[in-house]
C-alpha cells in the first residue's frame, strides 16, 4: 500500500468529503490562500474555490459561532482552530453553544460542525502554542472528540467526522504532519468512533496511549521488549466516545496499566481512564496504576527546560520496569 | 409608510400577545410555579413586532434571555411556551431549555440564548449558511446594549460586513446592563454609530414606537435580501422593569423607572391607532379578547401537561451514542 504523511490524510479526507457532499465547507485562519499554516489544506481553494474554503480574519469565537449557526440551517462546516491552545478564544462558543444547543432545545435541531484544532507540544512554541488542551473538550457534554496517532486513523476518522451529525473537536498533532508517514488505502473508508486500536500486543503491561505518545510507547516498547517485558499499546483513537471495553479487556490480560499522555497530569483525561479501569477491573490490577504526563507547569521555550517537563520515552520504560517490580 | 389596517391589528395583537404572556409569566412566577427565573420583554414589545413584521416566516432569527417576545413576534405557541417555562414535557424543549432558551426551530427561531452576545455568531452564521445556499433567507439577530460590549459582537459584525451576509444586527438598547448604565458602559450617546467601525449602515431609532422599527426593519431587510449586507439597527427602550423578576432596581435613579413606563409603546400604539382611526374600539376589544382567551387556555395547558420523566434528562444529547 503506498504511504503518505498525516498531512496529506487530512487533506484527503478533507478534500473527498468535499467532493462528495456540496454541503461541505471549510473555514479558518490562512486555510485557503496559503494552504493553512501547517500545509493542510494545500490546494482546496484550487479545487473548490472560495464560497467553500473560506480564509477567515483572526477571530477563534466567530469561526465556532458561525461554524455552529451554519450547521444549524443545514451546511456541514469544518473548522480549524490554527494551535489547540486558541481553543481558550472560543471556549464560550464550545462548551456553552457548540456542546448544549442540541440538547437545551430539546433535540429539535442537528449540528453537524467539525472542529480541526492541533496540539504542538514539543516544538518550543512556549506557553501559548504548545498546546493540548483536550481535557477542556472531554470535560464538555454534547461534543466528541477525536485524536488520531496515524495517517491511516486520521483520514477513516476525519470522514466519519464529516459524515456525523453530532459536533466534533478533531486534534491533530503539529509534529505529526510530516512525522508520521504510513500506509492509507486509496479507496473511500471511514472508522467508527469509539473503537480503540490495539497498536502492539504483548502481556505484561497495558500501556494507554494516544495521539503523539502511541509513537512514544511503541519506542518504548521495543527497548522493554529487549528485556523481556512484552507492552500492550492501547490507542484509544476517540476520547468521547471512549473504548472502555479494549481499555479494560486489555487491563484484564496484563493486569498493569500505564496512562500516556502530553496533557498536564492534573484532572486530565490521564485520570479518567484511570477511573474507568477501576470501576471495571480493580481486582485484575497487580500495580498501582501510573500515568506518564508533562508536568504541571505552562510549557517553557528553552529546549532543555521543555524537554524535562514532558513525558519521554524513558520516563515510559522507567515505570513500565517499576510495575513489573 | 402606509401599513394595511389587517397589518396595524397583526401588529397591535402580536405586541399585546407579548404584553399578556409577561404578565401572566410573572403573576405564576410570583406564585411559584415557574423554576428559576424570568427577564421580562414588558416595554421592549416594539422592537420585536416591528422587525419580525418585515420578515417573512421562512425568515431566521436569534433570541436572548429576554426572548418571550422574540418567541411569540416570531409566531410561536403560547401554550408550549408556558409548558416550557414550567419545565413540562410539552415545551417547546421538553423541559430542557426553560425561560431562556425557549425555541421553535420550525418556526425559524434559532435558539433563544442564555449567554449574552451567545446568539450573534449563530445568528451570523445562519446568515452565511443562508448566503451559501442562495435560499434568499435573511436573519435578524436580537440583542442588548450590553452584549455589544462582548468580543462575541465585534468578531461575528466583523465577519457579517465582510462577507455581506444578509443579516440585521438588532440592538434592545434597554439602558441598563443589570445594573450598570449604558453610559457608564459605551463611550458614544447614538451607538449606531459603531455601525462605522465595520464599513455598514446604522441607524438610532425608538424602540418604543413599533412604526418607527417596522419601517427600519422593512429597509434594512431588502438591503439584506439585495446582498448589500448587514445593518446595525439600535432601537432605544430604556427597561420598565428589573433586569430579571425580584430585581429591586435600588441602582435606578429617581423617576427614571416612572419616565420609561410613560412610553410604555403599548397604550402609545393603541392611542394611534383609535386616534388615526385605523382601528376601531371594537375591533381592538376582538383582539384583546381574543388574546385573553388564548392565554387562559395556554396556563391550562401547562397546568395539566406532565413532567418529563426523570431520566430523559440523558435524551437528547448527540444523534449518535449517549454520552
Amino acid at each position: 500500500m503506498r504511504e503518505i504523511t498525516f498531512s496529506e490524510a487530512i487533506n484527503e479526507g478533507l478534500r473527498e468529503e468535499m467532493a462528495r457532499n456540496p454541503m461541505v465547507v471549510t473555514l479558518g485562519e490562512d486555510i485557503a490562500a496559503i494552504g493553512g499554516n501547517f500545509g493542510v489544506t494545500k490546494g482546496l481553494l484550487e479545487e473548490f474555490g472560495p464560497e467553500r474554503v473560506k480564509d477567515t480574519p483572526i477571530s477563534e469565537d466567530a469561526i465556532v459561532g458561525l461554524s455552529l449557526g451554519a450547521s444549524m440551517v443545514g451546511v456541514r462546516p469544518v473548522a480549524e482552530i490554527m494551535f489547540s491552545t486558541f481553543l481558550g478564544c472560543c471556549m464560550e462558543e464550545l462548551s456553552n453553544q457548540v456542546g448544549a444547543i442540541r440538547y437545551m432545545n430539546g433535540g429539535q435541531i442537528t449540528t453537524p460542525v467539525v472542529i480541526r484544532t492541533c496540539n504542538s507540544l514539543g516544538r518550543s512554541g512556549a506557553a501559548q502554542h504548545s498546546g493540548r488542551n483536550e481535557a477542556w473538550i472531554v470535560h464538555t457534554p454534547g461534543i466528541k472528540v477525536v485524536i488520531p496517532s496515524t495517517p491511516y486513523d486520521a483520514k477513516g476518522l476525519l470522514k466519519t467526522a464529516i459524515r456525523a451529525d453530532d459536533p466534533v473537536v478533531f486534534f491533530e498533532h503539529a509534529l505529526l504532519y510530516y512525522g508520521a508517514k504510513g500506509p492509507v488505502p486509496e479507496e473511500d473508508y471511514t472508522i467508527p468512533f469509539g473503537v480503540a486500536d490495539v497498536k502492539r500486543e504483548g502481556d505484561d503491561v497495558t500501556i494507554v496511549a494516544y495521539q503523539m505518545m502511541v509513537h512514544k510507547a511503541l519506542e518504548a516498547a521495543e527497548i522493554l521488549a529487549e528485556e523481556g517485558i512484552e507492552v500492550e499499546v492501547v490507542d484509544p483513537r476517540t476520547l468521547v466516545p471512549l473504548d472502555v471495553g479494549t481499555i479494560v479487556g486489555s487491563v484484564k490480560k496484563t493486569n498493569r496499566l500505564i496512562i500516556a499522555s502530553e496533557e498536564c497530569g492534573r484532572a486530565g483525561v490521564n485520570g479518567e481512564i484511570a477511573f474507568r479501569v477501576i470501576e471495571e477491573a480493580f481486582d485484575y490490577l497487580d500495580a498501582p496504576i501510573a500515568r506518564v504526563t508533562a508536568a504541571n507547569v505552562p510549557v517553557p521555550f528553552s529546549p532543555p527546560l521543555e524537554e524535562f517537563m514532558m513525558p519521554k520515552v524513558e520516563d515510559i520504560v522507567e515505570v513500565a520496569k517499576r510495575l513489573m517490580g | 409608510m402606509t401599513l394595511s389596517k389587517e397589518k396595524h391589528a397583526e401588529l397591535y395583537e402580536a405586541m399585546l400577545r407579548i404584553r399578556r404572556f409577561e404578565e401572566t409569566a410573572i403573576d405564576v412566577f410570583s406564585q411559584g410555579k415557574i423554576p428559576g427565573f424570568i427577564h421580562s420583554y414588558i416595554g421592549e414589545e416594539a422592537i420585536a413586532v416591528g422587525v419580525c413584521g418585515a420578515l417573512e416566516p421562512t425568515d431566521y432569527i436569534t433570541g436572548t434571555h429576554r426572548g418571550h417576545g422574540h418567541c411569540l413576534a416570531k409566531g410561536m405557541r403560547m401554550d408550549r411556551m408556558f409548558a416550557e417555562l414550567y419545565g413540562k414535557a410539552t415545551g417547546y424543549n421538553k423541559g430542557k431549555g426553560g425561560s431562556m432558551h425557549i425555541s421553535d426551530f420550525g418556526c425559524g427561531l434559532l435558539g433563544c440564548n442564555g449567554i449574552v452576545a451567545g446568539g450573534i455568531g449563530l445568528a451570523t452564521g445562519a446568515a452565511w449558511g443562508s448566503q451559501y445556499k442562495k435560499d434568499g433567507r435573511v436573519v435578524a439577530c436580537f440583542f442588548g446594549d450590553g452584549a455589544s460590549n462582548r468580543g462575541s459582537f465585534h468578531e461575528a459584525i466583523n465577519m457579517g460586513s465582510i462577507w455581506s451576509l444578509p443579516i440585521l444586527y438588532v440592538v434592545e438598547a434597554n439602558s441598563w446592563a443589570i445594573s450598570l448604565s449604558t453610559s457608564a458602559a459605551i463611550n458614544l450617546t447614538h451607538l449606531s454609530e459603531r455601525a462605522k467601525s465595520y464599513g455598514i449602515p446604522g441607524a438610532d431609532i425608538d424602540g418604543y414606537d413599533v412604526l418607527a422599527v417596522h419601517e427600519a426593519a422593512e429597509s434594512a431587510v431588502a438591503r439584506a435580501r439585495r446582498g448589500e449586507g448587514p445593518t446595525l439597527l439600535v432601537c432605544y427602550a430604556p427597561r420598565i422593569r428589573g433586569h430579571e423578576e425580584g430585581d429591586p432596581q435600588t441602582y435606578r435613579p429617581k423617576g427614571d423607572i416612572k419616565k420609561a413606563k410613560k412610553n410604555d409603546p403599548l397604550p402609545r400604539y393603541r392611542s394611534f391607532l383609535l386616534d388615526n382611526e385605523i382601528l376601531d374600539q371594537a375591533r381592538l376589544k376582538d383582539i384583546e379578547e381574543g388574546v385573553e382567551a388564548e392565554v387562559k387556555a395556554a396556563l391550562k395547558f401547562a397546568d395539566e401537561s406532565p413532567y418529563p420523566a426523570p431520566e430523559e434528562a440523558l435524551d437528547d444529547l448527540f444523534v449518535e451514542g449517549v454520552s
